[in-house]
């Protein structure tokens, strides 16, 4: 790898950033994150009343199947084999042919039907059929046992570190600023050990304290010295140190900075585009949802638009990459609008070592996997690379990647055809990169919304990623 | 008494309130008549006539999502250009056809090919074509690349192609691919061969 491509790199990284930075947002969208077996994935919270609700559709549909058939002022939710009934306006819900009383009414608004978030603790487990822990002040809801817990003790090492052991790997922002050390947790179902707030016998990390709030937990610990994370155990164990004093200028800068300030989200219409944060451990796989907000894609059925389920079927991909040990992070959790260039600035900001575009199509046969078709011309000008082909050096990396996955989810008896596209942003990303456009195996569109089938798609995938994972990380900066 | 001064203002005021009414009355009879133009759905040229050419037509097949080589007779003009743009016309009849195996939207037309040296071939397509196309990476892919690769394969010296919608640039062609760039023909043709194979 020559120096000038390096610096070309680390260049796009450091504009990407700036990018990111000039089109943030201050203003934090509110939002409810759930957490199950299924899925973990966050829902847009809106205030109707001076009371927070949200969309009855989009907290199901990552669970299960779901149907809704809306009837003037009545919609019919028919989750798996379970229907609830709402009338807009009226508190009474008749679920499996049992009453109950929402604590406000139930609202339409163009046909999407909202339900106030205090209510989900009566209504959930009525549909779902399971238990779920709701907190309300945090906006965290559980569905079943998920919650993972962990322990936290100093050990009297010299230099002394804070240990935390979590019940199931972790990946959580990290941030630090001189006192403090910050560990959000946005899609791990993390939950507070016995008290808020934790007292070591250390002085240079004396406590550390535990908070939920808008759908996220975050682990703040005080220190009395700049402090760093590393992680272990396959992310089940955080470690706290003091950080080693600043090495002599090297030649190159780091491509990632290794803490800091979190780098805001772009300014989207919608809300809930995502950022990283600085800091370990760096994302591996980026899965990007396509379209979303008033982009919604192709209409897969008069009812289901291509966003959703590409929204869908990324969630899944993160959980089963989760799982794999590769943390994978999601462009958009929610419904912004993000444009093609958004998409690639946050991607390539990353550092991750692949990029995955999701689709969906009503067309049968199985899967699609797209490789970038790179425009005419584009020359790089001695540090900078041009944008419509910077994905050039990494076209052999995307059709290996593609190729795996093609034999990932051959293993798993889905059709799979390999193709060249015109498809933004692929050609502008700086990493292995391709798209997969998801079908139903026959006709039969709704197939495309089961989470047997997502799962089928989803282990496919990630078993074709972690294949040439070696490969990916060779060549990531 | 009334004073003459009043009357004269009072009776020019009257003269400019009639010449405003006529005036009103006189637009709203061309606002009336321009409402009334029926969009015209015909194609923007009369076919060609004359004596038929062999050519190659790359036909999409939605079935399969492949790419097929058919042979065609056409009548052709001499200009390469007014070629070009019976070529596309030939192509695009056949998606509008009853037996259409990759179906466009209603109205759906070439507005015109623009050629231009160094091997530069524009594509000027109507909004119907793009507002009534079906969304999807494939679908939408199988029509460009049946357009670029008819094109190149008829027209000598073609090496980069744009597309544009209504003589204006847009994103994408329905959602999905990309219109913003100049197309490679050689890469374009790397595409068709793979669209071509039996998947």
């Amino acid at each position: 790898m020559s120096y000038s491509f390096r610096s070309s790199l680390v260049l796009l990284r450091f504009l990407a950033l700036a990018s990111v930075l000039v089109f943030s947002s201050s203003t934090p969208q509110k939002q409810l994150s759930v957490y199950s077996k299924a899925a973990n994935y966050s829902v847009v919270v809106v205030e109707r009343n001076n009371t927070d609700y949200l969309g009855l559709l989009e907290l199901l549909e990552p669970l299960g199947t779901v149907t809704v058939q809306v009837n003037g002022e009545h919609a019919k939710f028919r989750y798996n084999d379970v229907e609830a009934d709402f009338v807009a306006g009226r508190t009474r819900v008749r679920v499996h042919g049992s009453d109950l009383d929402l604590p406000s009414a139930f609202l339409l608004e163009n046909s999407r039907g909202l339900v106030p978030i205090s209510g989900l603790s009566a209504l959930l487990p009525q549909i779902l059929g399971s238990p779920i822990t709701l907190n309300l002040s945090g906006r965290r809801l559980f569905v079943g046992d998920v919650a993972i817990h962990f322990t936290a003790v100093v050990m009297k090492t010299v230099p002394p570190k804070l240990v935390m052991n979590f019940g199931s790997p972790v990946n959580p922002m990290i941030a630090t600023e001189p006192g403090k050390l910050e560990m959000t947790f946005t899609h791990d179902p993390v939950v507070a050990p016995g008290s808020q707030t934790l007292t070591f016998d250390s002085k240079a990390i004396p406590s550390a304290t535990f908070e939920e709030n808008n759908g996220m937990a975050k682990l703040l610990v005080t220190t009395t010295v700049p402090a760093m994370a590393s992680f272990g155990n396959d992310g089940r164990t955080i470690t706290i140190t003091p950080a080693a004093p600043p090495a002599p200028p090297a030649n190159m800068p780091p491509s990632v900075p290794s803490a800091g300030p979190t780098v805001p989200p772009p300014s989207v219409a919608g809300g809930e585009a995502r950022s990283l944060a600085s800091g370990t451990p760096r994302v591996f796989v980026v899965i990007d949802p396509a379209h979303g907000g008033d982009e919604r894609g192709a209409a897969l059925t008069d009812q289901l638009p291509e966003k959703n389920v590409t929204l869908a079927f990324a969630r899944r991909l993160r959980t089963l990459f989760d799982l794999r040990g590769l943390s994978a992070w999601l462009t958009r959790d929610g419904d912004p609008t993000l444009s093609p260039d958004q998409r690639a600035v946050m991607s390539n900001a990353s550092g991750a070592a692949i990029y995955i575009a999701v689709h969906a199509t009503s067309e049968g046969n199985g899967v699609r996997l797209y490789t970038a078709l790179m425009p005419s011309g584009g020359q790089n000008q001695g540090w900078f690379l041009d944008w419509e082909t910077a994905q050039s050096s990494f076209e052999e990396l995307s059709q290996i990647a593609a190729a795996s996955v093609a034999t990932g989810l051959e293993s798993k008896k889905v059709p799979v055809r390999s193709l060249s596209a015109p498809l933004r942003p692929l050609n502008n990303l700086v990493m292995a990169a391709f798209a997969i456009e998801i079908g139903p195996e026959t006709q039969d569109i709704s197939q495309l919304s089961s989470p047997e089938y997502q799962l089928r798609l989803g282990e496919g995938v990630v078993s074709g990623v972690a294949e040439i994972r070696d490969q990916l990380e060779a060549r990531r900066k | 008494m009334i004073p003459r001064q009043l009357m004269i203002a009072v009776t020019a005021l009257g003269i400019m309130a009639s010449g405003m009414s006529l005036y009103v009355w006189r637009m709203r009879g061309t606002v009336a008549q321009t409402a009334a133009i029926t969009p015209n759905t015909q194609p923007v040229a009369p076919p060609a006539a004359g004596p038929t050419e062999q050519v190659t037509l790359y036909v999409a097949y939605d079935e399969g999502g492949m790419l097929r080589a058919r042979p065609a007779r056409i009548p052709l003009p001499n200009g390469r250009q007014e070629r070009a743009e019976e070529l596309l016309r030939a192509l695009v009849g056949i998606y509008l056809g009853k037996s259409s195996p990759h179906v466009l939207g209603a109205g759906s037309e070439i507005r015109g090919v623009y050629l231009a040296d160094p091997g530069l071939a524009v594509i000027d397509l109507n909004a119907a074509f793009a507002n009534g196309h079906r969304s999807g990476v494939l679908v939408e892919e199988l029509t460009l690349a049946s357009l670029l690769a008819t094109l190149s394969a008829n027209i000598p010296a073609i090496a980069r192609v744009k597309i544009l919608v209504d003589g204006k640039e847009r994103d994408s062609l329905a959602g999905h691919v990309d219109l913003t760039a100049f197309y490679d023909v050689s890469r374009v043709n790397q595409l068709v061969t793979q669209l071509t194979m039996e998947p």
